[in-house]
Order: structure tokens, then sequence, then C-alpha cells
């Protein structure tokens, strides 16, 4: 026993710098994680990973698994597995693909291309994927099969199901209005991009202050004000940085000059335009937002991080988890006919193989992000910042010319250093048990 | 003394419960008095946590019912309990440790503002009512996991008493604690009662019995041998009930 004549407790707190600005020291971590990614390849490709067009590039082909992954963070801090997320989106694609060029025009009697049919077939898409998720949820819930058996058939069901949904075929899309969902043909503009910027600059300030009051409203510490500034700058910087380079990424001379034809323009000499927000993106970012609302401001979330703290604590404190795995299940479902939308506009087409393995990244992306399989600890900024440096090193690998079975093997090395380096901080720390 | 002449505040009557062909509880009734704490003993095993989850609404009982104030009721599940302001504090403690003291305390009953999980405001009504009950108590902020047994122990109390529950269940709510903590947990369960609150509490220790209970109910193998009120008996004889199955020859 000690022999000291105060118990621990007496001594007064040490804080740190970290400690004092509260900062999430995994996140942390991550942002530098992803800094030492992005000036390795900055320096290997003499400056062109980080020029406009390749961030443009990471940031589009990011989207699909990014949305994916905000679903799967529920779905693992819930204590389950979803298999399955690959096959829902090539399921849901092709859902789409075939309401938008075949059925719904058949049905009505219209054109493919009607802006009404890609309304329709969107609500269509997402109610099915949703549908999917909810059939996986009341396996998992109501019969308590095993998520990972499950959704390990719902993999091989889905896949195949979609096959017979297409003929096994390909479907061409074409229709302009669908690919603006894709990326590179649905973009906000320089002038739009940077309204939008300045909004979500002034909105995350608001938040900030905003929650600042009301802890103040309660008589509760506060961060130092200079913390609190620090941090809203970091925010506003991140995000007008991020709005800025895009915004300095041109649209190819001879797309413009098609674009003023199709509409029986003439492109006026030296008429240029930039890329800036692709609309893939901000479907991205709307998704991380809300899903963070949900998270942490909604009972819908505590619930969920209630259940993989303790399924017994929760089924005890009158929590219906079985409807609630049915709810967790079923927006994964509607997370990947999300994707779906964006990955088959990105590719103007709906193939067979469409989302394959995307599970496996899905699931990597989540826990380098920072999600615990054990269940109760997770959060959707980790799961995209995984999804986005698994992306970044896939990117910088193939511009080196890295081949891509090697590639492979590199994303599977991170993703396991990346939870050992968290199992090691969580012992250092004392929390793991 | 407790007045036992009205209406029961719970009444269990003639309940029965089997896992798999073995009867847990068999054929048991018991009742609770307003301003009443009653005992509830037996071996590991005894049924005693069972006949209580039936109350609590974890699990439903295969034959009797159960009279709240003289009125029968259904207990389907942990809501149906809590809405009767039946409030429990299981031996496991019950806590979700990822998360924090107010969520905890709160957990299945938060606070909204417009929707919207009013954490603040539930940290302030936990900050009260920890105030009360263990005033040492500062970890707001980290999840239940890294609190200590005392602490985490009087989470789970804060969340039976701030509901302002009438029939409070304890499940051996002293069992990982130290001195100190278990005289604070007896000082409020005397408060409660005064409070008129009735109390069911599963107690292993017989000291805390002969200090706490106002009548004891002993069961053996899923039946009940008896119910005794603590002062006119010893400590012995509850012992004898709940070792040998029978109730003491004067007695009852």
């Amino acid at each position: 026993m000690s022999d000291q004549g105060h118990p621990a407790q007496a001594a007064p707190p040490r804080r740190s710098l970290i400690d004092t600005l509260e900062i999430d020291v995994r996140l942390l971590g991550m942002l530098m994680a992803f800094a030492a990614v992005a000036v390795v390849f900055t320096i290997w490709t003499g400056g062109t990973f980080v020029g406009p067009r390749n961030v443009f590039n990471i940031a589009v082909q990011t989207v699909p698994v990014g949305i994916m992954a905000c679903g799967m963070v529920f779905v693992i801090v819930a204590r389950h597995i979803d298999l399955s997320v690959g096959s829902m989106l090539a399921m849901s694609s092709a859902v789409m693909a075939m309401s938008q060029t075949t059925w719904l025009p058949t049905m009505f009697g219209t054109e493919y291309g009607n802006p009404a049919i890609l309304a329709a077939t969107i609500v269509l898409g997402l109610a099915f994927g949703t549908l999917m998720g909810a059939i996986t949820g009341w396996f998992v819930g109501y019969q308590r099969i095993p998520s990972f058996i499950v959704t390990l058939g719902g993999l091989f069901v889905w896949r195949n199901v979609n096959w017979f949904t297409t003929n096994g075929q390909s479907v061409s899309l074409t229709d302009p209005n669908l690919l603006m969902f894709g990326g590179t043909e649905g973009v906000l503009g320089a002038t739009a991009s940077w309204a939008l910027g300045l909004v979500a600059s002034a909105l995350a300030v608001w938040a900030i202050i905003a929650s600042r009051r009301n802890k103040q409203g309660h008589g509760f510490a506060v961060k130092p004000v200079l913390a609190e500034t620090v941090l809203a700058g970091l925010i506003v910087g991140t995000i007008l940085l991020f709005v800025g380079w895009l915004s300095r990424y041109p649209v190819p001379v001879a797309k413009l000059k098609r674009l003023f034809e199709a509409r029986g323009e003439v492109m006026p000499e030296g008429y240029t335009a930039m890329h800036g927000l692709p609309i893939s993106v901000l479907i991205l970012i709307a998704v991380a937002v809300a899903m963070t609302v949900v998270a942490r401001k909604t009972t819908f979330g505590r619930y969920i991080f209630a259940m993989g703290g303790n399924p017994d604590a929760a089924e005890l404190a009158g929590i219906n988890t079985r409807a609630l795995t049915v709810k967790i299940f079923a927006l994964m479902g509607f997370l990947c006919a999300l994707a779906a939308l964006v990955a088959q506009a990105r590719l103007q087409s709906h193939g067979n193989d469409i989302g394959m393995l995307e599970e496996l990244r899905v699931i990597a992306a989540a826990v380098i992000g920072g999600t615990a399989l054990a269940g109760g600890v997770g959060t959707i900024y980790g799961a995209i910042l995984g999804a986005l440096i698994m992306q970044s090193l896939q990117s910088g690998m193939a511009m080196v010319g890295v081949d891509t079975p090697f590639q492979n093997i590199v994303v599977g090395l991170v993703l396991i250093i990346a939870v050992w380096v968290d199992i090691l901080y969580r012992k250092r720390l004392g929390l793991s048990k | 003394m407790t007045n036992r002449t009205g209406t029961p505040l719970v009444e269990m009557r003639d309940i029965s419960i089997s896992f798999g062909g073995i009867k847990a509880v068999d054929h048991v009734s018991i009742d609770l008095y307003p301003g009443e704490v009653v005992g509830l003993l037996g071996h590991n095993g005894a049924g005693k946590s069972t006949l209580i989850k039936i109350l609590a609404g974890a699990y439903r009982a295969d034959h009797g019912e159960i009279l709240i104030n003289g009125d029968p009721v259904e207990i389907n599940n942990p809501r149906d309990a809590r809405n009767l302001n039946i409030e429990t504090i299981y031996q496991t403690l019950a806590l979700a440790d990822n998360l924090d003291a107010a969520s905890n305390l709160f957990l299945g009953r938060e606070i909204k503002k417009r929707g919207i999980v009013d954490d603040a405001r539930m940290e302030a009504e936990a900050r009260k009512i920890m105030g009360r009950l263990n005033p040492n108590f500062r970890k707001f902020n980290v999840p239940v996991s890294s609190l200590s047994g005392g602490q985490r122990q009087s989470v789970a109390i804060a969340r039976a008493v701030y509901f302002n529950a009438k029939i409070l269940i304890m499940d051996e709510p002293t069992a990982a604690l130290g001195p100190h903590e278990t005289q604070m947990v007896a000082e409020l369960i005397q408060e409660l009662k005064a409070q008129g609150l009735g109390i069911f509490l599963i107690e292993h220790d017989i000291h805390n019995v002969m200090k706490l209970c106002d009548r004891a109910s002993v069961m053996k193998n899923g039946q009940l041998v008896g119910t005794v009120n603590v002062n006119d008996v010893t400590d012995d004889d509850i012992l004898g009930m709940i070792i040998m199955g029978k109730p003491p020859a004067k007695a009852a």
C-alpha cells in the first residue's frame, strides 16, 4: 500500500495544453496520419498530389465509401456488422438503373431523361435500399440471427438478385440530371461554392457560440475563449481552404465549348469556369453532419451507443432494442442506396460488379476511424477521415506508379496498424478492460 | 412501525415462472406496504432475483397476478414497470459503460428540447440529484466505466430516485461497496422509507436485513418459505429459514 499521507485524489489535476483545449486526441492522431500521407505523396509527386485536380478527384472518389461508412459506424457501435453493403449498393443501383431506363418509361410512356422519372427513380431506389436493410434488421433484431451470418447471406443474395434484375447486362446511363450526382458533371462553380463556404463557416461559428452559451447557462465550466477562437479559426480555415482550392480547378475548355454548343450558343473567347464543390461531396457532407447530429443529439443515437455499451442495460432501461436494430440496418440500407446513386452517376453506368468488395472498404474506413468492433465506441467524422486516408493512400500510390496489388497490400497493413496503434493508446491510458 | 392495515402498495399473487422445465419461482405470493422495506432472502438460485425481475418487467410470469394499490396490472416490459413508478437497481447495475453519468441517469427518458437531447440540462439535473446522494461525485464528463464501484452505484441509485419511484427494487445494492458507501445506502433507504416509498431489498448480509428491513420473505428452491416480522425473530431464526427452508416455530 501507499505510504504517502495523502490519497491520490487530493493532488491537483495536471492539465496539459491538449486537456485545456479539450482536443480529441484520437482525432488529432488521425489528422496527423492524414497529413503525413498528404506530405509524403506531395513531395513524391512534386506537388501534383495536392493540386486542385487531384484533391477534387480524391474527394469525389471518397464519397460512396464515406456515405456508407457513416451508416457502418452505427451498425458496428451497436455490436453488429454489415457485410452486405457492397451488394446492397449493387442491388439499389440495379433497381435505379432499370427503373429509369426501362420500367418507369415503359409504364408511363415517357422517354428516358424525363426529370420526373429520375425523381421517382431516386425515391424508389432509396426506398428499396431501406427495405433491404430493414429485412436484415428484422432477422438480426427479432429472430436473433447473428448479423455476420445474415449479412454474409445478404452479400450473396443481393449481388445475384442484382444480376437477375439486369439480366447480367451493364446499363448505360446518360441522363445529364443523373450525372449531376456523380462529381465532375455536377459542380457548383466558383461563386456558389464560395457563398456556400461562407454560409457554412458562419453556421460553424454560430454552433460553437450557441453550445458555449448553453453550457454557461447551466453554470458549467467552459473552455477559454482563446481555445474556442482557435478551434473556430481552424474549422473556418479548413472550410474556406477546401472551397477555395476546388474553385481553382478549371473546367477543360473543350468541355465548356461542348456545354455552350449544347445550348446553341457560342463560347466567348477567353471564357473560363472553375469546378468548385461537387454535388456528390455536398451529399457526403450533408450525410456526415446529419448522422453526427443523430448520434449526439437524438435519443435514437443515444440508444444505439447505450445498446453497444451494454445491451442488457439498454433493454432494462426500457429501450426497444429489437426495433432499434431494424432502424439501424434500415438506415444502413438507405445510405447504401444513396451511395449507389452517386456511384452509378460517377461511372455513368450500372455494371454487375458495381460496389464489389466495397463492404470491406467501408468496414475498414469505420475501423481506421476509431470505431471499436466490440461496440459502443465510434464517430462519424472518424469514419469519414478513415475513408479519406484510404482513398488518399490509393490515389497517391497510383500517381507514383505503385501496382494495384501492392496498393491493396498497403491498405490492408494500414488497417491493422491503425487498430494496433489505437489499442496501444487505449492501454497506455488505461481505457481498455 | 409501518401501518399494514390498508391496501398494499404491491401484491404479487401466486406467481410462477419456469425456464426450460425448471420452476424458478413456484406459486409465490408477497406484498409490500407504503413506507415499508421488505427483505427478500435465500440462497443463490432461490428465485429472489427472478421474482423481482417479473415485477420490474424483465420477465413475464407464466402464472399469477400483480396488483398495484389494489388494481391488477399488466407488466410486459421494463417500460410498463417504469410507467407504474416501479424503479429497479440491479445487482449488475445495468449501466451503459461507454456513456457518462447523466446519459445513464436519463437513459430511456431523456430530457429533450425541440426534439433534440438537451445534454446540458440533463447534466445540470444529474449534478443536483448527485449533490444530494453523493456530494463527492464530480466525474460527470467521463464514461461510467472509469468510475469506482461506489460511484457507479450512486449513479444507479440516482436513476431510481430521480424519477419519483413509488416502488423501489434494490438487488444487493451494497454488494460492491465499502463500509462508508454501505452506510450511505443505508441512510438513503431510511430516508426513502420515511418518504413513503415501498422497497423490496434483496440482501445477503443478515445484519443489513435486521437493521434495514421491516419484514423478511425467505425463498428456497423457487418456493416461499415464509414471511416474518423482523422484530419478532432473531437473526438465527432467519438463517434457519434460509438454510432449512422451514419457518420458525413461534413466528408466522
